[in-house]
């Protein structure tokens, strides 16, 4: 666990805030006074993920460093829709780079502030997972490797939405997307050897590894302010839901990141110097359907014959998470 | 131009963008009617009262809902709390325990001494309430409150009614009963005990009354022919717990048998245990399923080791023996003979089937209308007399201390109305939640703190109360348990999750505002909101 539960306070540690709790104990997001980091007008789809965990995430680091932070940031949907020039909706220092160097420019001004003596002002790069796990992905592992004092978030919604929902190398085993229809002997994407950039990471052995969904605000603030705190490569990945692109509902999106943890489909951990120190025990555990079904790039697995041997495929994967990563622990008060 | 090199626009903001336009339905905040309030027969803001004690402002709690209801200590031991019943949080795991946080705040009233706000401004209009029950008293306290001048006038030689001449000592002790009574006098309220009415009209005119409110309740014991003989011991429950509250105490012997299947049954079994009968048996004609007593009243009395004849109906009373017949239910569930008869050793019968009303002050009284032996009352509490209101155990009703109180404010509010010559117009209602407009997962698993129970052995010995109360501490987590069904309680889950950042807070105890310029219309707030205080109507084009 990452952060301190709260104890039975009409809600617990789920809600936003809590008009009964301290306000030290409630969450960045529930404070009137809030950086809002992404400000209204953005061109974000109704019920936008990444909008949301974006907002989240640079809110809590903006917060923890009193303000004094500078992003970078990768080509994607985060960049078009806050940013069609000459209008934006970053109210922090933000910079504009190409698909693949968000990494690299982030080392670029971190080094600048260091040249300078700016030790105060820390830098955040962030994109999507595109840009993150293929196109930029030499860039990151570069950034990591040389343990430059960078935050990278990555917004995980497993596909290429900006261009149009193509396939990325994020994108789960029988998902549809435009470019693995559900047509043929095995409709969607493959099942393929997957390419989990937060295990990788720890690979690197930098800092701070640690993942979240935006179904748990306390867990992704409580993670990115233990990000600032470290000097050196770290890596936060959030999972972010696409109702545009998995076809759920635009209302549905908090609820879909909750089924995504709930059911084992996505670990909620955090790991230090490459050593697993913590994960977010499921609540209640579901089997996968639950997650699957309100989606429509799942759609082909259900319907009149239910394509059961591919719907157990993805359940050994969320059990394997559940296992690898010890989710199913004693539930959070 | 003076823009840096290939910068030829100003920086603009995404403020400039109104998203709104994208809208086709769109978020509002609504308070709706959580099945608490909607179930409570005396109309409390339940919701309402438990948000201030969840913050731990018991003071403010007490005076939310003492406008509804000004016996909350009362209430807190004797009311059947329907709204247990039907509290969504016996769907997650157990009913919020209303009825105790409501008894500590009453307890807490009467130890902390808060008293009621004063009265409105004199109407200079004059009110005659017969009977200081539950309904009379809730009535003169609504009317009092509202700036009338009330007079109760009392048959009896203490207040309280039912309450304390039908309600066991147990179940509700008489300093309690006597403190939540003063503070309602204490208002100005003139009270006349051992005032018979035998004529209203008569009484009106000679007071000068404007309007009069008749609670005189029900308190004539129903008889049956049992064919008896000389000796036998019959005597009516009523009459058993009304001399409780005497110097001498019912002599009832060793075996007592009560007749009956209702409440009152059960209290004077408990009584009859309580004054030293060894050996107390109901005898009721039906099963326990058909039973009227309240399921946590028999489970009490069969703790006592007070036993219960089902199915059976008492054919004959002779000194020291009863004799019974047994029946069996028919297809339609009406108990019928069968013609097996045993004897039971006895040395008093108590019949406990049921109260009839008084209705001798109302002789001759125009425009009356008495069906089945109660009076018959309008929407507006009204009789068919103009200016004569009744309510509580003399009219149509389900006869418990909950429903009068209900009655008496109900009633109140339609003669203020009568006296100033307008038509009392209730609010309309909020439109109801169910559970499935909530979204549980945020409210953590918490059982139901149990209230601490007298030992059996004491119950059955002396008249001490058998309920305890919470205390503090455990009163504030019980008022927690509530999911606030239907009605913002300031989570800020609408703020938070909003992707549009259109959700404006507005500080605490001012909720929240949408910002339509900006507010998509995911709906993502109506989903996440825990407690169903968000609904999407559909945009105007």
């Amino acid at each position: 666990m990452s952060f301190q539960p709260i104890k039975f306070y009409q809600t617990g540690t789920f809600t936003v805030g809590n008009r009964l709790l301290n306000p030290e104990n409630r969450s960045v997001q529930s404070h009137q006074d809030r950086s809002n980091a992404i400000n209204s007008g953005h061109r974000a789809c109704q019920g936008c993920g990444e909008a949301l965990g974006a907002r989240y995430a640079l809110d809590a680091a903006m917060e923890a460093t009193g303000s004094q932070l500078i992003a970078a940031n990768a080509t994607g949907c985060l960049e078009v829709f806050t940013t069609p020039y000459p209008e934006s909706s970053w109210q922090l220092p933000w910079m504009h780079s190409l698909f693949g160097n968000a990494a690299a420019v982030a080392t670029g001004i971190a080094a600048a502030l260091k040249a300078k003596g700016r030790n105060g002002v820390r830098v955040v790069a962030q994109g999507g997972d595109g840009g993150t796990t293929d196109i930029g992905f030499a860039c990151l592992s570069g950034m990591f490797e040389r343990n430059d004092d960078v935050l990278y978030i990555c917004y995980d919604n497993e596909a290429y939405m900006n261009t149009g929902v193509q396939r990325s190398s994020a994108t789960p085993p029988a998902a549809r997307t435009t470019t693995t229809m559900p047509v043929g002997l095995s409709p969607g994407n493959v099942f393929g050897q997957g390419k989990f950039v937060p295990a990788i990471a720890m690979a690197h052995e930098i800092p701070y590894v640690a993942t979240a969904t935006v179904a748990d605000l306390h867990d992704l603030e409580a993670k990115v302010k233990r990000a600032m705190e470290f000097r050196g490569a770290r890596y936060i990945h959030i999972f972010v839901p696409c109702p545009l692109g998995w076809g759920t509902a635009s209302h549905d999106t908090i609820r879909i990141a909750r089924l995504a943890h709930e059911t084992g489909m996505f670990p909620v951990f955090e790991a230090e110097h490459g050593e697993l120190i913590s994960s977010l025990p499921i609540r209640r555990q579901l089997p996968v359907e639950e997650y699957l079904k309100p989606q429509k790039r799942f759609a082909h697995l259900f319907g009149a014959k239910p394509n059961l041997e591919v719907i157990a495929r993805i359940q050994a994967r969320a059990d394997r998470n559940i296992q690898k990563y010890g989710l199913l622990q004693t539930e959070v008060a | 131009m003076d823009k840096p090199f290939a910068i030829t626009l100003d920086l603009g903001s995404s403020l400039a963008n109104h998203t709104g336009s994208w809208r086709t339905s769109k978020p509002v905040y609504l308070d709706r009617l959580p099945p608490c309030n909607a179930g409570c027969p005396a109309g409390e803001n339940i919701q309402g009262w438990l948000f201030h004690a969840e913050s731990g402002d018991y003071e403010q709690a007490w005076r939310v809902l003492t406008v509804d209801n000004p016996f909350p200590a009362i209430m807190g031991r004797v009311c059947y709390h329907p709204c247990e019943s039907v509290c969504n949080r016996g769907k997650l795991d157990s009913a919020v325990g209303i009825n105790s946080v409501e008894r500590f705040l009453g307890d807490e009233a009467i130890k902390r001494g808060w008293k009621f706000d004063a009265p409105a401004a004199s109407s200079g209009k004059k009110v005659l309430v017969v009977g200081a029950g539950p309904s009379g008293l809730s009535a003169a306290y609504h009317l009092a409150r509202s700036g009338h001048s009330v007079e109760i006038h009392e048959a009896g030689p203490l207040t309280g009614g039912m309450m304390r001449f039908g309600i066991p000592k147990y179940r509700l002790p008489r300093d309690v009963l006597d403190a939540e009574v003063q503070r309602i006098l204490n208002l100005g309220v003139m009270l006349k005990l051992n005032t018979k009415v035998a004529n209203i009209e008569d009484s009106m005119r000679a007071g000068n009354f404007d309007a009069a409110f008749l609670a005189v309740g029900a308190h004539i014991g129903k008889r049956a022919f049992i064919p008896a003989g000389d000796a036998a011991r019959i005597v009516d429950a009523v009459s058993v717990l009304r001399s409780m509250e005497g110097e001498d105490k019912p002599m009832l012997g060793r075996r007592v048998v009560v007749y009956g299947g209702g409440n009152t049954a059960i209290d004077v079994a408990r009584t009859a245990k309580r004054l030293g009968a060894t050996e107390t048996i109901i005898v009721y004609r039906r099963t326990r399923e058909k039973m009227p007593a309240h399921d946590s009243e028999v489970e009490e009395a069969l703790q006592e080791g007070i036993m219960i004849k089902w199915l059976s109906t008492i054919k004959q009373a002779e000194e020291g023996s009863l004799t019974v017949e047994k029946m069996k239910l028919d297809d339609k569930g009406f108990p019928q003979p069968t013609g097996e008869f045993e004897s039971i050793a006895a040395d008093s019968l108590v019949l406990a089937l049921g109260q009839d009303v008084d209705l001798s002050l109302l002789q001759g009284v125009s425009g009356l209308e008495i069906k089945d032996g109660t009076v018959q009352v309008g929407s507006n509490m009204m009789t068919g007399h103009k200016g004569i209101f009744a309510g509580g155990d003399m009219v149509p009703s389900e006869r418990t201390v909950t429903a009068g109180v209900g009655h008496g404010k109900k009633a109140a509010r339609h003669i203020d109305s009568w006296l100033l010559g307008t038509t009392y117009q209730s609010a309309a209602k909020h439109e109801p939640v169910s559970f499935d407009m909530l979204n549980p997962w945020y409210y953590t698993g918490a059982p139901k703190t149990m209230s601490p129970m007298l030992d059996v052995i004491r119950r059955q010995t002396s008249f001490d109360e058998v309920q305890g109360g919470l205390d503090e501490s455990n009163a504030l987590f019980e008022a927690r348990r509530c999911l606030s069904c239907g009605n913002c309680f300031e989570c800020d889950n609408c703020y938070g999750v909003c992707p549009d950042s259109a959700v404006i807070k507005l500080g605490p105890g001012k909720r929240f505002k949408f910002n339509y310029d900006y507010c998509k219309g995911c709906g993502m707030c109506v989903s996440e909101c825990p407690c169903g205080a968000i609904k999407m109507i559909p945009e105007d084009i």
